[in-house]
């Protein structure tokens, strides 16, 4: 076993498997470990950064974003309701006008029918009056045609009124 | 062990032959040998691979996700097991993945189709013995370094009863000074294992097509080299899953010292 036999008698090449050992471990330790591999990580490393980096930037931008959104959102909700106010507001005005105008229609109508009513009630007083000292003579007449006695104008007034008011 | 012609060895492939080069180092003669080749392969070819994921693009193409992938795989391993402070340990822990993954894959290349001689670095203890010592070597320095005399509490879990320390910390002493071992030896017995086993497996499907009853031999041959398939597969999972074994532990090592308890 030549692996086992350099270890003991048969020596001749341990010392340059050593050597040669040495020599290239160290020349890839010194090229390769020293010298490529940091730089190799050091690209790795930028990457992480760069794409964490992006990543951050594009959370930034989505939050912004949903900032707008919302932002408009909101502009847009108050302007509704400002639009809603002023139409409910010019609803309003419009029907206490309307009110106002029928309340101002219905009193002068009132005060019409009202006038009315005592022009009628002043006729149908002044008509009773009349049927009454009509109805009093006519009275006074039949009861002197009828007994040949006179009665006083205002007996027969009160008897008329005694009648005809029950 | 030299193999008699005719005969398939299964332990060929572990030789380590010298290509030339030699100089000496203090009074040891040292050989570029195929062992050595095949590292400077492993580490070109992974030097090639880590280049083309360079390009630093924001969104990356297919190499590049790929090299990421592995780095990311690594770096996130470090954190999981020792915190922030894991990346300081990040490299040493890379470069100890990708050189045991990569070794052990381009082992696995059936490269003896055209007449190469692939060899499989991490199925020789002297290299995985070294890495581990290294790991070995890294979590003393850093235990010692950071909490002095204080990282001999790493042998006495808390919570221990005070009757018990006299038994539980030479337990916890001998588990802490074969992890050195276990972890060369577990990446050397796999990737030898594995090897040996398709090596003799192979050495089946040439023997029965040669044998006499040659009706016998194929039925031999096919059978083998149908669970040749299946087992150069799993050896494959086992190239991935024995690197992320050696990283993982040494990565739990390295938390024990940076962390303590």
């Amino acid at each position: 076993m030549p692996q086992i036999a350099q270890l003991t008698a048969d020596n001749w090449y341990l010392a340059s498997q050593l050597f040669w050992l040495l020599v290239v471990f160290a020349g890839i330790y010194i090229v390769i470990g020293r010298g490529m591999l940091p730089k190799i990580e050091a690209t790795v490393d930028a990457r992480d950064r760069k794409v964490a980096d992006d990543l951050a930037a594009a959370k930034a931008a989505h939050a912004a974003a949903d900032n707008l959104e919302a932002s408009y959102v909101q502009q847009s909700d108050a302007s509704r309701a400002a639009a809603q106010k002023a139409v409910a507001e010019a609803k309003d005005k419009a029907a206490r006008d309307a009110e106002k105008r029928l309340a101002k229609v219905d009193a002068e109508l009132g005060e019409k029918l009202a006038g009315a009513e005592a022009d009628v009630a002043a006729a149908r007083k002044s008509a009773m009056a009349e049927i009454e000292s009509v109805a009093a003579d006519a009275a006074s007449d039949l009861v002197a045609k009828l007994s040949g006695t006179t009665v006083a104008a205002a007996d027969a007034k009160a008897a008329v009124k005694a009648v005809l008011h029950g | 062990m030299a193999a008699e012609p005719g005969k398939i060895d299964p332990m060929h492939q572990f030789e380590v032959t010298p290509l030339g080069g030699g100089f000496n180092l203090g009074g040891q003669e040292v050989l570029f040998t195929n062992s050595a080749l095949w590292m400077v392969i492993a580490a070109v070819a992974l030097g090639i691979f880590m280049w083309g994921g360079m390009r630093r693009q924001l969104v990356p193409g297919r190499w590049q996700a790929a090299v990421e992938g592995f780095t990311g795989f690594i770096s996130s391993m470090m954190m999981a097991n020792i915190g922030s402070e894991g990346r300081k340990y990040t490299p040493y822990v890379f470069s100890l993945f990708m050189f045991i993954l990569f070794s052990n894959l381009l082992g696995m290349l059936p490269l003896g189709v055209l007449g190469l001689k692939p060899f499989t670095v991490t199925s020789h203890i002297a290299i995985t013995g070294v890495l581990a010592l290294i790991s070995f070597a890294i979590v003393l320095v850093v235990g010692f370094w950071r909490h002095g005399l204080h990282f001999f509490s790493l042998f006495v879990p808390h919570g221990t009863p005070l009757p018990m320390v006299p038994i539980i910390a030479p337990i916890e002493f001998v588990s802490f000074m074969v992890r050195p071992f276990s972890l060369g030896l577990r990446l050397f017995v796999a990737m030898t294992a594995g090897h040996v086993l398709l090596k003799v497996l192979s050495g089946f499907v040439i023997n029965g097509f040669n044998a006499e009853t040659l009706w016998l031999g194929s039925i031999v041959s096919v059978l083998s080299f149908i669970l040749m398939i299946g087992i150069s597969a799993l050896e494959l999972l086992v190239a991935g899953i024995q690197a992320y074994v050696f990283a993982l532990l040494t990565s739990l090592y390295i938390n024990d010292a940076v962390n303590l308890h």
